[in-house]
């Protein structure tokens, strides 16, 4: 499976955020993507997962599933965590797993240590802990592509640590990964794409 | 279509044929306004005051006209995506608000002497406000949305929903008038309006047709300067 | 099919945890058919002339001050962002919020509204047919506020701006609800006509109220 993008183009207010920007990404592979503040990382990401449109370009994730979206395809975890907080850590990965069509709650709340506070509302977590439940939906429902947008913030080492278990595992089940961040994640990226070099 | 969407060519027809409207706009308007004052003789019921007709009546329809290219224009918008469209929209809207306001204000005027008060909610004034609600919303949208893309998209939607809205507004006011007004107050004429009347009210029609044309192309004129503007400022922004 | 269940369940219960739901607008309606007497007199007979009117305008207001409510949380948090990437088209997110926003807040007060009828000397013979009417009714009310609630969702001020953007939709639901519940006016023929064209403009609504709300939605995730 390969995502490639050609000379993509994102526009936001008039504005162009990045222009001419391809990529290729094979199963399997870890891709980091770094540039200074503005230069459309986040903007790459949603773009991908469907949620921005190119001004111009072309995108598509080859042998694929031909009926589904990327966007259908692909985990997006961003700043904004999709935590409810008036529900339990528990209630609010099961409404995912429900919308989503996904697996196991407890497997994957124990992927990130969550198992203890599963009964808790999640309006009690801290910030590292809203994180982590963000990260959860990961392993919760299998998609093959995963965005994920500064990861690797409020997380401690020993989070960090899951987080980089949980992504090595995607990796060798030949799933493939673009990473938003300056932090090393536990493995050399295969490819890196530097936004704002240029222009 | 397709070849007046593109703005340079655009700005060239409308400078070229502006002239000729307005001089076809004052043309119109003095016959009407002639017939509208002089010709017509005063209704045998309602004396003088039935010259407000000529005013009020063309406003009326181009409050519903207007709307109606505004729908257009967010409808080619959302299908061709061509931000041309959504200007000629976004500017047609205050034009059509203030025939709008026209109608009602001079509905209310006609009211006094009629129904011996200011405001009835007689059907078609009734119609007429809700139609000024959905005017000041579309304005409101491309107001308070900064982002230029995204206020078009919202504007597209809020026209469009308005202009399904329209029909069943008025089928719904007039049978609620119905109702609630069995015998209605004032009727006019409809066909058998007299012809002496007839024709100025349909001269005048015709001379705000031309006047909005006139008023439209000038306004999109103006959008189309104040992007570029607009687009300048960014790209000297955006050089840091 | 599974999960838009699983959406309206989570807003039902979301709606009902962070109070406000139904619960607010149940108060507000209560103010409305407590206030009007005080405001106008106790006169039993006008009472009961402006009763379905009054009950019919405090069920649109009730239900266009919850409608900010239906979209906004989960704009904020990033949820709608993911729920364009489910299995489901994004129209079905749309409906499904419209339908839990019916269930927790516009069905309780439609329920609600012909009981508190009784303080407004609301004609017993018109209860039923106004509870039938506003049953109905609601949920074109909850459809098209949704439209409302979706193109404002970005908007640090979109109270005043949906009100002024649904009012005009809210108008004929208005006109024939109020015909539909043998309101001053109308007899039990003209009634039936009017509960049927109401029927009209609920389905019109249930096709144009997704399509609307999730192209805006969409332009504002943007």
């Amino acid at each position: 499976m390969i995502l490639s993008g050609g000379n993509l183009t994102c526009e936001r207010g008039g504005r162009t955020v990045f222009s001419a920007v391809s990529l290729s990404l094979r199963s399997g592979e870890l891709m980091q993507l770094t540039g200074p503040n503005g230069s459309g990382k986040s903007s790459l990401l949603r773009l991908i997962a469907g949620l921005n449109e190119q001004a111009s370009g072309t995108l598509a994730l080859e042998d694929g599933h031909g009926d589904l979206t990327i966007g259908q395809q692909a985990h997006y975890i961003a700043h904004q965590e999709a935590v409810k907080t008036a529900l339990s850590v528990h209630e609010n990965l099961a409404f995912w797993r429900d919308f989503m069509g996904g697996g196991d709650v407890g497997e994957a709340l124990s992927a990130f240590g969550l198992s203890r506070l599963s009964t808790y509302p999640a309006g009690l977590l801290s910030a590292g802990q809203k994180r982590r439940l963000a990260l959860a939906r990961l392993v919760l429902v299998p998609r093959v592509l995963w965005l994920l947008d500064e990861p690797t913030v409020g997380l401690d080492s020993a989070s960090l640590d899951r987080l980089v278990k949980v992504m090595a595992a995607h990796l060798g089940t030949g799933g493939m990964i673009i990473a938003a961040t300056h932090v090393p994640l536990g493995r050399e990226p295969d490819t890196r794409l530097e936004l704002g070099a240029s222009s | 279509m397709q070849y007046l969407a593109n703005p340079t060519r655009f700005l060239k027809l409308a400078n070229a044929v502006l002239p000729y409207i307005w001089v076809i706009t004052i043309g119109l308007f003095a016959v009407g306004l002639y017939g509208a004052l002089f010709t017509a003789p005063p209704d045998y019921q309602q004396g003088e005051t039935v010259r407000i007709m000529f005013v009020h009546v063309p406003a009326a329809w181009m409050a519903l006209f207007v709307y109606s290219t505004m729908a257009l224009a967010s409808a080619i918008a959302l299908i061709f995506r061509h931000p041309l469209a959504d200007a000629a929209a976004k500017v047609a809207a205050p034009i059509g608000a203030v025939f709008c306001f026209l109608s009602l204000a001079t509905g209310s005027l006609w009211g006094k002497p009629m129904w011996g008060a200011w405001w009835v909610w007689d059907a078609r004034l009734t119609s007429m406000f809700v139609l000024m609600l959905l005017y000041l919303g579309y304005m409101a949208i491309w107001a308070a949305i900064d982002e230029p893309h995204r206020a078009a998209m919202i504007a597209r939607i809020v026209a469009l929903v308005g202009f399904i809205n329209v029909p069943i507004v008025k089928f719904s006011v007039d049978w609620w008038n119905s109702l609630h007004q069995p015998a209605s107050v004032f009727r006019m004429g409809g066909p058998t309006i007299d012809k002496s009347m007839l024709w100025p009210l349909l001269v005048m029609g015709l001379a705000y047709t031309f006047l909005f044309v006139a008023l439209h192309l000038v306004s999109i004129r103006a959008e189309i300067a104040a992007r570029k503007i607009r687009q300048i400022h960014i790209s000297e922004i955006g050089d840091r | 099919m599974k999960l838009i269940l699983a959406l309206i369940r989570r807003d039902l219960v979301l709606s009902y945890r962070q109070g406000g739901g139904a619960g607010s607008a149940l108060g507000f309606f209560l103010a409305v058919v407590v206030l009007l007497p005080i405001g106008i007199g106790p006169d039993q007979q006008l009472l009961a002339r402006i009763a379905p009117g009054a009950l019919w305008i405090s069920l649109l207001l009730s239900v266009l001050l919850s409608a900010d409510r239906i979209y906004q949380q989960d704009y904020e948090d990033g949820s709608l962002d993911i729920m364009t990437m489910g299995p489901v088209p994004f129209e079905m997110v749309a409906l499904a919020k419209s339908v839990a926003h019916w269930l927790s807040t516009s069905l309780p007060l439609a329920i609600a509204a012909p009981l508190l009828g009784f303080l407004l000397n609301l004609d017993p013979a018109t209860i039923l047919p106004l509870g039938i009417a506003m049953m109905l009714g609601s949920i074109a009310l909850s459809l098209l506020a949704s439209i409302g609630a979706a193109v404002t969702v970005g908007l640090r001020r979109g109270g005043l701006l949906v009100s002024i953007l649904v009012l005009p939709l809210y108008v004929p639901v208005l006109i024939f609800g109020l015909s539909a519940s043998q309101g001053p006016a109308s007899g039990p023929e003209i009634a039936t006509a009017a509960l049927l064209i109401l029927t009209a403009i609920t389905l019109v609504s249930l096709v144009v109220s997704p399509l609307a709300s999730a192209a805006a939605l969409r332009s504002y995730l943007k």
